[in-house]
């Protein structure tokens, strides 16, 4: 990450009119978004991330805020004179164009020499392996092909940021995972700063230098994903992230007394929430020792899934946690569904949420 | 039997076409090629000079009809293209309403609504008598009797022929492909000329063609609006047929409309491209 700023939101706020009653879609946000990053604005549906996206490119004005382009003040200027390109979800193609005129589209509007249009247009459509197609309709095309003429008719531009709003989305699993990698190996080659709009966590943590977690129009944690994923700012984000175990009580003297057992929070005392990342408790059948956090329960379900095995272990207060556990040595389980179980993890991987 | 299912259920509408297009067609074609008259009736005597003699004498009214027709596409177009663009980017929940008002006038008589324009621009009266009244106007002013009026009420009359398909078009496309157009630095206008008016094309086609072919062949603007300087192809034929009850010229007449109609769509189809027509059907 360069020190330079991309896109910089400062506080924008969208309101709009909807059957009579004021909806506040973003409330707030600020980012500072560095040249040359893959950052992604990641959320549920209905959060305030699209819209923020469309504010970025110029389709919605803020309410309130400014948005800011390489340190300018670009707020009200129109989506035809800013200097981002978006790719849309569903890919929004001309649908009256072929593959070449619809990349050409952008450097046409320009009023680009013809010769570079054809050189460029050409180099664009070989990095994203359509050479050869230039004469297809878009409907003619498969959805991963529409979805590559998608990112070379913005990227053949050189904009000085690429907005993705869920482009992924209409694909399927093995294509979307091919594309994931693609979409990182395009953003390295072309150095431009990507922002990537998605609700689906996986894609976000596999591609993003930074995530801004979103929720109800506000940004509830912006960080890395391995910041985000290991230390979720707030009950929502560790919810939304990956599976994830809440354990609530009160602590005394930096011990919770959950779960017929303890869990070691160091400096907390008073109501405290933790979470728990599946992957990091261990069962066992013996007392584990005083240095660790320990809870105990029965186990009600055991999931097979390949590479590990889920368990699902109600504890003697009635709080269900999950478990994962690589099958390193073999298939069999650790423990059988019935069984009464101790469940064991180190105190840093308790992590108390603010608020 | 599960073979021939498909020919069976199109078989009502192969019969309809038959029954209504086909043999009245044919009587037609057969009837423009008699002489006789209606008193010791018509014989087929393959007299093909009906149609020249026909031509040689109506000519004016039919190149009327067809300045007439085209001058009222043309405004129809003009007026009715923005409407059309307007209710289907502009209209919001309110669409159907529109198109409900659009249609309303349908509920009232043809007939009717061309009367009811007589009697609004007639010389002296509610309009152009009270304004005349008041002085603002010559005493000599008129619009009936006039190309204008003619033109003015065909353009009245088939109007939402010409919304409706520019609509249908316009609606189908998708307001993230007009963004697309403005993010890829298109203004306004430009994404408008480049991504918009081609993709509502084939509902200008439609449009011009289901008022064209109607507004040329009309008769009753020009006989309710138009007086006798304005007489066209339509007031002709009808005259033939029920006053000079002479059969074959009425029938080489029409005809002749109708080979001239064809001709003329399949040169504007040429024009505009046939993609464009053929992505219309396929749509």
């Amino acid at each position: 990450m360069s020190g330079t700023s991309a896109i910089e939101l400062v506080d924008v706020v969208k309101e709009y009119l909807a059957h009579g009653e004021v909806v506040r879609a973003v409330k707030g946000v600020t980012l500072d978004i560095a040249e040359g990053e893959f950052f992604s604005l990641l959320g549920p549906s209905g959060c305030g991330k699209t819209t923020t996206m469309r504010m970025i490119a110029g389709f919605e004005a803020p309410s309130k805020g400014l948005v800011k382009l390489l340190g300018q003040d670009v707020t009200n200027v129109p989506p035809n004179r800013r200097d981002v390109n978006m790719v849309f979800q569903s890919y929004a193609l001309f649908p009256h164009m072929s593959v070449w005129d619809n990349v050409a589209f952008g450097l046409k509007q320009r009023k680009t020499p013809q010769e570079e249009i054809r050189r460029r247009v050409g180099e664009m459509l070989e990095i994203v392996d359509l050479t050869g197609r230039e004469k297809r309709r878009p409907r003619e095309m498969s959805g991963g092909q529409q979805q590559r003429v998608a990112l070379a008719r913005a990227l053949v531009n050189r904009p000085r940021a690429l907005l993705l709003d869920e482009p992924l989305g209409a694909l399927d699993l093995k294509l979307r995972q091919a594309m994931q990698i693609e979409l990182k190996r395009i953003q390295r080659e072309v150095g431009i700063t990507f922002v990537y709009v998605t609700h689906d966590q996986n894609e976000a943590l596999t591609m993003s230098d930074r995530i801004a977690v979103m929720n109800d129009g506000l940004v509830e944690q912006l960080a890395g994903p391995r910041e985000i994923y290991e230390r979720p700012a707030t009950a929502f984000v560790a919810g939304f992230i990956g599976t994830s175990n809440l354990l609530a009580g009160s602590a005394a003297s930096g011990v919770l007394k959950v779960g017929g057992g303890r869990v070691l929070v160091p400096g907390h005392d008073g109501d405290v929430s933790v979470t728990v990342r599946p992957e990091k408790i261990t069962i066992c059948t013996d007392e584990p020792g005083a240095g660790l956090s320990a809870v105990r329960g029965s186990v009600t379900e055991v999931v097979y899934l390949g590479t590990y095995n889920s368990y699902t272990v109600s504890l003697t207060d009635g709080v269900e946690i999950t478990v994962f556990q690589q099958n390193v040595h073999d298939a069999a389980a650790t423990a059988e569904r019935g069984d009464s179980v101790w469940l064991s993890w180190q105190a840093q991987h308790s992590y108390v949420i603010g608020s | 039997m599960r073979r021939l299912t498909p020919y069976l259920l199109a078989l009502p509408s192969w019969m309809w076409l038959a029954i209504f297009l086909v043999v009245p067609m044919v009587a037609m074609a057969s009837v423009s090629l008699q002489t006789g008259n209606a008193i010791d009736g018509f014989a087929m005597t393959f007299s093909f000079s009906n149609y020249g003699d026909a031509l040689s004498r109506y000519s004016p009214q039919l190149l009327r009809s067809l300045l007439y027709g085209g001058l009222a596409t043309v405004a129809m177009l003009i007026i009715g293209y923005p409407v059309a663009y307007w209710i289907a980017f502009r209209g919001g929940h309110r669409k159907s309403v529109y198109l409900f008002l659009l249609l309303l006038p349908f509920f009232v008589s043809f007939v009717l609504r061309t009367i009811s324009w007589n009697f609004l621009l007639s010389d002296n009266g509610i309009l152009f008598g009270t304004l005349k009244g008041w002085g603002l106007l010559p005493a000599d002013f008129h619009v009936l009797a006039t190309t204008f009026a003619v033109v003015g009420g065909l353009t009245y009359n088939f109007l939402p022929f010409m919304i409706l398909p520019i609509y249908v078009a316009l609606e189908r496309v998708d307001p993230r492909v007009v963004e697309a157009a403005q993010d890829l630095y298109a203004t306004r206008t430009a994404a408008f000329r480049r991504v918009v008016l081609p993709l509502s094309l084939p509902g200008v086609f439609a449009g011009v063609l289901m008022t064209f072919v109607p507004a040329t062949a009309d008769p009753i603007n020009a006989q309710i609006l138009g007086g006798t300087a304005n007489t066209m192809i339509g007031n002709i034929i009808q005259t033939e047929y029920l006053t000079n009850l002479d059969y074959p010229t009425a029938s080489a007449l029409s005809f002749t409309l109708m080979a001239v109609l064809l001709v003329g769509i399949f040169i504007y189809a040429r024009a505009l491209g046939t993609e464009n027509v053929l992505e219309a059907a396929a749509r």
